[in-house]
């Protein structure tokens, strides 16, 4: 077993709390995991995005090598397209359709999933809209997180259980919240592939 | 024991409590911060009441790990590179004291200056100052060296520096570990002169320094972390530092290289091992994370025994950091097919949040500015460096820690008017006191923007040695009280605050003109944390 992930978005937008809850089910799943992530300069609203390896045979590299990702999970439309050199031929992109527009010359939604679409697959799911209509417009990355599932090689049990881990300290109601969203994103993929 | 899965940063802090540490020094920069981060919220070392609260810059926090050490105790600075600046006076000098108690000094470098200036090498520090350096591959290594580094460093009562970078200390992955050593007792050094660098002590210290330099060659050539791997083809040997031994494995699945491999963690270079592989091969490939620290040295000045292949002649691009795709190109192998980038992708460059202080204050500044032209404000190290970025384009310059005040001072006396200078206040406490002494000294025509947002905003919030204490300290250093202005930089303040800076730019002397405003992110954290 070998899921080479790159998870992109835009600082604050939440994918660390993603690459947590799979390297926790990674690790309760007995798989060697790297993750390496951004952190400093980038985090004030620039792209930022975190390589995620998981395997049964021990990893070496912290990247993920150019064409090599079998999934993209991106939070953001263009931070999705900003990888597809680490994405490899037959892989995956998961991506939110909600533009996050911080810069003056943000491109056409329209012609960014358009490039999107030209991919054989491909989910794009409209996350924000998704947690909005639970009533839990911050837990759009958990949805995204959701909608990633049938991709991961992973037990949704052990990921359900890995939310539970990292949002324990915030307490119950959190965490249902959070599992509502998983829910809501697993479900769109499993009815779109 | 428990695996934990670490950064690469936590496994040296976690390494170092395991070994025995008892006091923590540094100051945050990416990408070292989380190790002192990790020390701050690990319960352990709040019931051992390791000492672990950040110093007012590198060369402080240095200096205050070696007092401890002194006293006998294990201790650990860390910085980022270009702390590693700051800091080289007591760094360089400690090399002749060396250490009482074991000193491991933790530097991130960060190649491709993700989040820096520069991408200066630390190991190059190393060799000048002639100590040993640890280079893990993995964050297991970064766990384990810690406590080989406190055997060395108490053996030969020197500092043994860790060098990580940005890759490997900001990537999360399982360590296992050891066996909790308990932290030393206080101890003053038995020779109580072995900090005394007068001429004559300093003299005999650094003839016994260069004297153990071949036992320090020795501990290298049996330390775990350096390894020889054999291989059938001859034709190239390869020796990898560091984390660029995961991108060679990378790129050979299941072991499969063919060549020799010399798989470098600790320096000085082991000769004999380094011997071997370049008898042993026809050309010598060097895969370093950072500057052609081994690829120099092998080749020589004239260079004209070897094939060496490396960053000098291009096989890896000069600058940057490693990547398995720069590897993979050195190593002759086929490029893994992937995509482009589609043209519609648009750059996203990092900015000040939105309802940040900083970008209301240079509205101000700008306002009072525009009769002046552009090309007058000296800025430095922080979030608010992005102040360069439209739509602000407030600032000019950014060099290191205090330069803003230091590079506005030289420019007025040079004649220019007005000179600016933009520092935060963590940068101020950092290097902005001395360079505004200078000021105050020569009654210098300037203006001290300190952007007071009560916290180190760029390095993830943490304490500012300087809060509550800003107009205190430049009332201290002399400036005149009545040209020390507070501002609070909201819009609806902008019209009193480019006021503010109006009649201070037309003050014939140093005036501070301090902007007061949290920190957007600052309440949420400080919330939570208590």
């Amino acid at each position: 077993m070998k899921k080479d992930i790159i998870l992109a978005g835009v600082g604050g937008q939440g994918i660390l709390s993603i690459a947590a809850i799979i390297g926790y089910a990674a690790v309760e799943t007995g798989l060697h995991l790297k993750q390496a992530e951004v952190h400093g300069m980038s985090q004030r609203g620039g792209d930022v995005q975190s390589h995620l390896r998981l395997s049964d045979k021990p990893i070496f590299s912290d990247l993920v090598p150019l064409g090599a990702a079998d999934l993209i999970l991106a939070v953001e439309p263009l931070e999705a397209l900003r990888y597809w050199p680490y994405l490899n031929s037959d892989g995956w992109v998961v991506v939110n359709s909600t533009p996050f527009k911080n810069i003056p010359d943000y491109p056409e939604t329209e012609s960014i999933l358009a490039e999107i679409a030209k991919l054989p697959n491909h989910i794009i799911i409209d996350a924000d809209k998704t947690a909005k209509e639970l009533e839990t417009p911050r837990s759009m990355n958990m949805v995204m997180l959701g909608a990633a599932i049938p991709f991961l090689g992973l037990d949704y049990e052990k990921l359900k259980a890995g939310t539970a881990f990292i949002f324990g300290r915030k307490g119950e109601k959190v965490v249902e919240m959070n599992l509502k969203a998983i829910a809501a994103g697993y479900e769109f993929s499993e009815n779109e592939r | 024991m428990e695996k934990l899965l670490l950064l690469g940063d936590e496994a040296v802090a976690q390494g170092a409590l395991d070994a025995g540490l008892s006091g923590a020094y540094g100051y945050p920069g990416t990408p070292s911060t989380e190790i002192v981060e990790y020390i701050q919220r690990n319960p352990e070392a709040a019931e051992r009441d390791v000492h672990r609260t950040w110093s007012a810059n590198e060369k402080t926090a240095m200096e205050e790990a070696l007092g401890m050490s002194y006293a006998g105790k294990r201790t650990l600075v860390t910085m980022k590179h270009v702390g590693l600046n700051v800091a080289a006076d007591p760094y360089m000098n400690s090399a002749l004291t060396g250490a009482n108690g074991g000193v491991i000094v933790a530097v991130a470098d960060d190649p491709s200056m993700h989040s820096s200036q520069n991408e200066q090498d630390s190991r190059f520090y190393g060799k000048f100052a002639m100590l040993p350096i640890l280079e893990p591959a993995n964050q297991q290594e970064a766990y384990d060296m810690p406590r080989l580094a406190y055997q060395i460093s108490e053996r030969y009562h020197i500092p043994v520096m860790i060098r990580l970078t940005t890759r490997l200390a900001h990537s999360r992955a399982g360590v296992k570990r050891q066996k909790i050593l308990p932290e030393n007792k206080l101890h003053k050094p038995e020779d109580p002169n072995q900090f005394m660098l007068l001429p004559a002590f300093a003299r005999k210290k650094y003839r016994h320094h260069l004297a153990i330099q071949e036992d320090l060659e020795q501990e290298s050539e049996k330390s775990p972390f350096n390894l020889y791997q054999t291989g059938k083809d001859k034709s190239l040997g390869i020796i990898a530092c560091g984390l660029a031994y995961n991108y060679l494995m990378e790129n050979y699945p299941d072991n499969t290289c063919p060549y020799p491999i010399l798989k470098i963690g600790q320096y000085p270079l082991p000769r004999k091992m380094v011997e071997k592989i370049v008898n042993e091969c026809d050309e010598i490939l060097v895969l370093e994370e950072g500057m052609p620290l081994i690829e120099e040295l092998l080749k020589g000045f004239l260079a004209h025994h070897l094939k060496i292949k490396g960053r000098l002649d291009n096989t890896i691009s000069r600058d940057g950091e490693l990547t398995p795709a720069s590897v993979r190109q050195a190593l002759g192998l086929a490029k893994l097919a992937s995509r482009d980038i589609p043209e519609v992708v648009a750059g996203r460059p990092p900015a000040l949040c939105v309802g940040c202080p900083h970008a209301d204050t240079y509205k101000a500044l700008n306002s009072a500015m525009a009769k002046y032209g552009s090309g007058h404000v000296f800025s430095d190290i922080g979030c608010y460096t992005l102040g360069f970025l439209p739509p602000h384009r407030a600032i000019n310059t950014c060099v290191d820690m205090g330069a803003s005040i230091s590079m506005a001072i030289g420019a007025a006396d040079a004649g220019l008017f007005p000179a600016i200078a933009v520092i935060g206040d963590s940068t101020f406490g950092h290097s902005g006191i001395t360079p505004l002494l200078d000021a105050v000294v020569k009654k210098a025509n300037i203006v001290v923007t300190i952007l007071d947002n009560d916290t180190t905003a760029m390095t993830g919030m943490q304490d500012s040695q300087v809060e509550g204490k800003v107009e205190k300290i430049c009332i201290g250093l002399g400036v005149e009280p009545d040209h020390i202005r507070v501002i609070t930089p909201l819009s609806r303040n902008h019209d009193e605050n480019s006021k503010v800076f109006e009649e201070e730019i037309l003050f014939q002397g140093v005036s501070v003109i301090v902007a007061r405003r949290p920190c957007i992110h600052v309440y949420s954290k400080k919330t939570n944390r208590s």
